[in-house]
């Protein structure tokens, strides 16, 4: 909402405010202002001259010789206004006049002839483009035949006002005209406000005689008031009123129409004029619209209804959108010689529903969406009416015709002392509350503490004690509201179990390397099908697609976190960025349901990925790329840190590496899987040899013991074994391993690989493999028949598992 | 025998003296004072002395063992000495070669934010709480006051799965489930992180993904003035204790009255600068005191409590503090970014 200074100051006595302060009071007490615009920069010595004769330059085609009256002389002007007429009062800039951006104007000669002065545009005289109606954007601004020559133009102009926007939130309706926002700078600044005159001589004809109104659907349309005013003259509307409608960003068009507008701004109260001979009927119905019905508005656009929007129909045919916008076949014109005005009150809902149906958005419709004042429709009608008695010279008819199932009830709420400042904090008295509920205008009875406060209508807000609590607070003051810390609730706070492993893995992964980075939950068709862990693969999940996506790219949500990880990891590496190492923390979102009637299940995975080198140490000619090994070591660490046992196998997962990617399971579930990125892939996303894992750590959570029991520190001296296996070369490392520790169980304590060795001394398709084996007991000394024993055993059962042998 | 002995001993010292090798000083060892050593073998010979020469010449061979044990030990000390300075001498590197990098992970910068706003609240008895990104209509508008057709249901703009699932455009449906879990009951005091989707263009100041943080507490009495004095208390942690915050009133759905909250500029403390453009005063986040309706959907008595919200975008926290213009910085994961960080 556009808020003129010099137009408020017709309601409420601003005294010395300056513009600034007075926003910054707003603000304060509850309606943000945005900004505080200057209608335009100061200009100095420009007057209001009369152009006495208007002649051809002699010595140049498209500049006009003027003699401008200026009251104490007559300066002769070169103008190259295409519109400068003789008889036209314009605005004139006198020989010293200082205009915005600094010009200076001096006597001059143009082609040889004295030029002493300048007729200004608006746009000269500092205007903003965007004001200045497109009708008279190019040329000279020419001021209507009464306005006094040789006075400054700043008043005429409204040049010296300021504008300030406020931004009003759903609450605030009321403040979406002037005279609500009068109302709050009233209350503010303790002023009392100064109302529009509403009077009107009326015709002794009825309006009834010429119109019938008859309203189908009272439950969104309570009231519908209609005026006749007849013979009214289409003209410019006064200067000021322009200048208002202007500073609020509204285009002045013709007096008629401005008037509407301008009771619009002022009251708050939507208003529509026909032209009463094209509206063709004495007749107005208003019903809910055919489906498939059609219209033609303003904008000269033809709109398709439904049974959900209300219209202003002849009787006939669809004649406006209720509320929304009028149509063009009944829109008032030049010619326009009786107006039927509209003075109604719509349901809020319905409105909203047809602007969200329709995209069209309007100043009317705005203010109905939010609410109106039930009590200010006739009032705004009859408004209007005396304005078109005075300014388009119309011969207003008698009563209004009308239909009325309006509840104008005023609510009322308690509120008592003890209460307000019990929830405030504060030591406010019943004098100081009374003297707020004046200030604010609302009516009240007195009763010791307790006040009985009467509503006002306009304040559709205010409902319960908690309304009026806030109305109090922001009189009295945010900023005189103490500081004071909750007395009650003992409660001990912290970190739940799982939030606490989650810092903790987070913390692992920094301690490790690895940076944190954070990702889109919603991603593209491509992407969501990418890189989906196995187990969460098996359920065979459908993705969850939003409804209404802005764009292809954030369209899905996604099943693995990874796809959005690489695109960060291009985006690096095409900045020549090329050791990443990156992990996160997030949720991914699994349903299986083709159409999605329940919440997915939201699953947390860690998720990383590597790519360049690993350590780099040139010096000492130290040199690793990420690999598969350094990945993995990752994430055994991890679970070496959680103290929690996982398993590795061979897996295969799409988008992955076939030979070198394994799945991690837990207790045998599989829970995640890591490994290199599938060449092809990588090369699709510009991306050299890249390492990833993607592990469910809810599922890892889940094993994870809270409080871990101690265990005796071994006493008794450990012994080790080394053994050395020729194997097969398609034998995992791994099998023989758990074959080891289950064979040695329970002396064994530690199974270490030591050395992997194929090559020379070993026969083709053959790999030797060692094995460091820790045997302890815990309750005695071991002796070496024992170790002996079972070194041995492991050996037989190797040996025939896996047709091995020992390296000699 | 006794000249027998000043021999050994004067023979003795000379060749340690001479002697330049740790080596060749234990072997003179050996000869002189060993088993078969030639003092030892000396000695051997005093069964034929008589009674009264027998301590005399006794105490001289003890007193010639122990100059030689003595010069011995000394000389094998100093060459040990110099042995062990000539190798520190060898071993000596440039100190000023790089040493062998360790790689440096980091938290990102809105994790860190997220964990230093979590300390702080749990530091003043809150719990934290998180609830999931894809919501019901109930809990994300619902259940907050906000019905369908709401005029204030623009204020977000949603992205919807279904007409009754959707992403949820605020954590404040956390706040509805911790009550409804608390079955109207219990005070309690709870903050909830976590990450929120608009309809909004990504642009340097709008992202369709951000993070927020809220505060609920509910207990008998709360007043306005203890959502001050804990905003305060937050605004000073956070930002530094010259910082000072400003109360104005706004509007919310789930709370009535609403507030706005602004902090002193870090650069003019409020007299207005280019930094707050003029105002003296930069917008942090919005709050209030719970209303009524709210806590009676949720099952919490409105006559017996009261409580106060408020609520954060991470994000913009972590532009004010640390200066980064553009949103779509945190997202976009550029390391040379992400590096800059670690440390907070």
């Amino acid at each position: 909402m556009l808020v003129s200074y010099n137009w408020l100051k017709k309601y409420v006595d601003l005294g010395e405010i300056t513009p600034e302060e007075l926003a910054d009071k707003i603000t304060k007490s509850g309606i943000e202002v945005e900004s505080v615009d200057f209608f335009a920069e100061k200009s100095t010595n420009v007057v209001v001259g009369y152009v006495a004769s208007c002649e051809k330059h002699p010595d140049a085609d498209k500049l006009n010789l003027c003699q401008v009256d200026v009251g104490e002389e007559t300066l002769q002007i070169i103008c190259g206004a295409p519109n400068v007429r003789q008889g036209q009062k314009v605005a004139v800039a006198k020989p010293g006049a200082k205009l915005p951006g600094g010009m200076k104007i001096k006597k001059v000669k143009l082609r040889g002839v004295e030029s002493n002065g300048m007729i200004c545009s608006l746009q000269e005289l500092g205007v903003d483009e965007k004001y200045i109606p497109t009708d008279i954007a190019t040329g000279i601004f020419v001021f209507p035949e009464d306005t006094p020559v040789g006075e400054s133009v700043i008043p005429y102009l409204n040049l010296d006002d300021a504008i300030l926007e406020l931004d009003i939130l759903a609450n605030r309706a009321d403040a979406m005209s002037m005279l609500g926002v009068a109302y709050e700078v009233g209350a503010i600044l303790g002023k009392d406000i100064h109302f529009p005159d509403e009077s009107v001589t009326v015709e002794e004809t009825m309006a009834e005689e010429h119109i019938s109104v008859e309203v189908d659907a009272p439950d969104l349309n309570p009231y519908y008031g209609a005026f006749v005013i007849k013979d009214v003259e289409i003209k410019a509307s006064p200067l000021w009123m322009r200048n208002a409608l202007i500073a609020a960003g509204i285009r002045p068009i013709n007096n008629v129409v401005d008037i509407t507008n301008y009771v619009l701004l002022e009251y708050g109260q939507p208003l529509h004029a026909f032209d009463y001979d094209r509206f063709n009927s004495d007749k107005i119905v208003v019903r809910r619209a055919d489906a498939g019905e059609k219209i033609i508005t303003l904008d000269e656009q033809e709109r398709t209804l439904d049974e959900e929007m209300l219209v202003i129909t002849n009787g006939k045919e669809a004649t406006a959108i209720a509320g929304v916008m009028g149509g063009a076949n009944t829109e008032v014109i030049d010619e326009t010689k009786n107006v039927l005005l509209e003075a109604a009150y719509f349901d809020g809902g319905s409105i909203r529903k047809t602007v969200k149906a329709t995209g069209l958005r309007s100043e009317s419709s705005s203010r109905y969406e939010k609410g109106i004042d039930p009590n200010r429709v006739k009032k705004a009608g009859m408004r209007a009416c005396h304005l078109l008695q005075k300014y388009a010279n119309g011969k207003v008819l008698s009563g209004v015709v009308k239909f009325d199932k309006l509840d104008r009830s005023e609510k009322s709420v308690e509120v008592n002392v003890g209460k307000i400042n019990g929830r405030l904090g504060t030591e406010i008295s019943a004098e100081e509350i009374a003297k707020i509920l004046h200030r604010l205008k609302f009516n009240f009875e007195q009763s010791n503490d307790t006040f009985t406060v009467t509503v006002p209508t306009r304040r559709g807000d205010i409902s319960i004690f908690e309304d009026m609590l806030e109305e109090v607070a922001r009189i009295y003051g945010y900023d005189q509201l103490p500081y004071t810390l909750p007395a009650g609730s003992n409660q001990a706070g912290g970190l739940t179990v799982r939030q606490t492993l989650k810092r903790k893995v987070k913390q692992y992964m920094e301690n490790v390397g690895l940076m944190e980075t954070l990702t889109y939950s919603l991603t593209n068709e491509a992407n969501v099908q990418r890189l989906v862990s196995p187990e969460i693969q098996a359920l065979q999940p459908v993705p969850v697609s939003l409804h209404m996506p802005m764009s292809e790219d954030h369209k899905y949500l996604r099943l693995s976190i990874l796809p959005e990880m690489l695109r960060s990891l291009s985006y690096n590496t095409a900045r020549n960025q090329s050791d990443l190492a990156y992990y996160e923390l997030g949720a991914v979102f699994v349903s299986d349901e083709e159409k999605l009637t329940k919440q997915p299940s939201e699953q947390l995975r860690l998720v990383s990925a590597l790519t360049g080198k690993w350590v780099e140490h040139p010096w000492q000619q130290e040199m690793k790329e990420v690999d598969f090994y350094v990945v993995k070591g990752i994430l055994e660490g991890l679970f070496h840190f959680l103290e929690l046992p996982v398993s590795f196998n061979r897996g295969k997962v799409d988008g992955m590496h076939p030979g070198r990617t394994a799945t991690l399971a837990i207790d045998g579930k599989t829970v995640g899987f890591v490994g290199q990125l599938h060449p092809s892939l990588a090369k699709e996303l510009d991306l050299k040899e890249t390492y990833v894992f993607d592990v469910n750590i809810d599922a890892v959570f889940a094993a994870f013991e809270d409080i871990p029991q101690y265990s005796d520190i071994p006493k008794y001296p450990s012994v080790s074994r080394d053994i050395a296996f020729i194997l097969d070369q398609e034998v995992l490392s791994g099998d023989v391993k758990q074959v080891i520790e289950e064979v040695g169980s329970p002396l064994v304590k530690h199974v270490q690989i030591f050395d992997v060795y194929q090559g020379e001394n070993v026969e083709e398709g053959k790999k030797s493999i060692a094995y460091r084996l820790l045997y302890q007991d815990p309750n005695k000394t071991l002796k070496d028949e024992e170790v002996e024993a079972s070194y041995k055993h492991i050996v037989e059962m190797v040996n025939s598992k896996f047709n091995a042998y020992v390296r000699s | 025998m006794k000249e027998q002995l000043e021999a050994i001993r004067s023979e003795a010292l000379d060749k340690i003296v001479q002697v330049e090798d740790i080596k060749v000083l234990q072997e003179i060892r050996v000869t002189y004072l060993g088993k078969k050593g030639s003092l030892t073998s000396v000695l051997k010979g005093m069964g034929k002395l008589s009674k009264e020469e027998r301590p005399v010449i006794g105490e001289i061979a003890n007193k010639v063992r122990d100059a030689i044990t003595t010069a011995l030990n000394e000389k094998i000390q100093k060459l040990e000495e110099a042995a062990l300075e000539k190798q520190l001498n060898q071993e000596t590197i440039d100190v000023t070669l790089p040493g062998r990098p360790v790689n440096v992970g980091g938290a990102h910068l809105l994790t860190s934010i997220v964990e230093e706003i979590e300390d702080l609240f749990i530091g003043m008895g809150y719990e934290v709480r998180e609830g999931p990104e894809v919501e019901t209509d109930y809990y994300n508008f619902e259940a907050l006051n906000l019905p369908q057709n709401h005029p204030a249901r623009d204020m977000q703009d949603t992205f919807y799965i279904t007409n009754e699932l959707l992403l949820r455009t605020h954590t404040s449906p956390v706040q509805a489930r911790t009550m409804l879990e608390y079955k109207g009951e219990k005070p309690f005091k709870m903050i909830c992180p976590g990450k929120v989707y608009r309809r909004d263009t990504d642009d340097a100041t709008h992202s369709h993904q951000f993070r927020q943080i809220e505060g609920l507490y509910v207990d008998e009495n709360v007043r306005m003035s203890d959502l001050k004095g804990t905003l305060d208390k937050f605004a000073k942690k956070m930002f530094g204790e010259d910082r000072n915050i400003r109360l104005r009133p706004s509007f919310f759905p789930f709370t009535e009255p609403s507030v706005e909250m602004d902090i002193s500029c870090k650069v003019c403390h409020g007299e207005g600068c280019n930094v707050c453009k003029g105002t003296g005063w930069i917008e942090i986040l919005g709050g209030g005191m719970v209303h009524p309706k709210v806590l009676e959907m949720a099952g919490y008595d409105p006559k017996v409590y009261s409580g106060f919200a408020f609520g954060m975008g991470t994000e913009r926290i972590a532009m004010l503090k640390y200066g980064v213009s553009d949103i779509r910085a945190f997202y976009t994961n550029d390391v040379r970014f992400l590096k800059q960080f670690h440390q907070a």
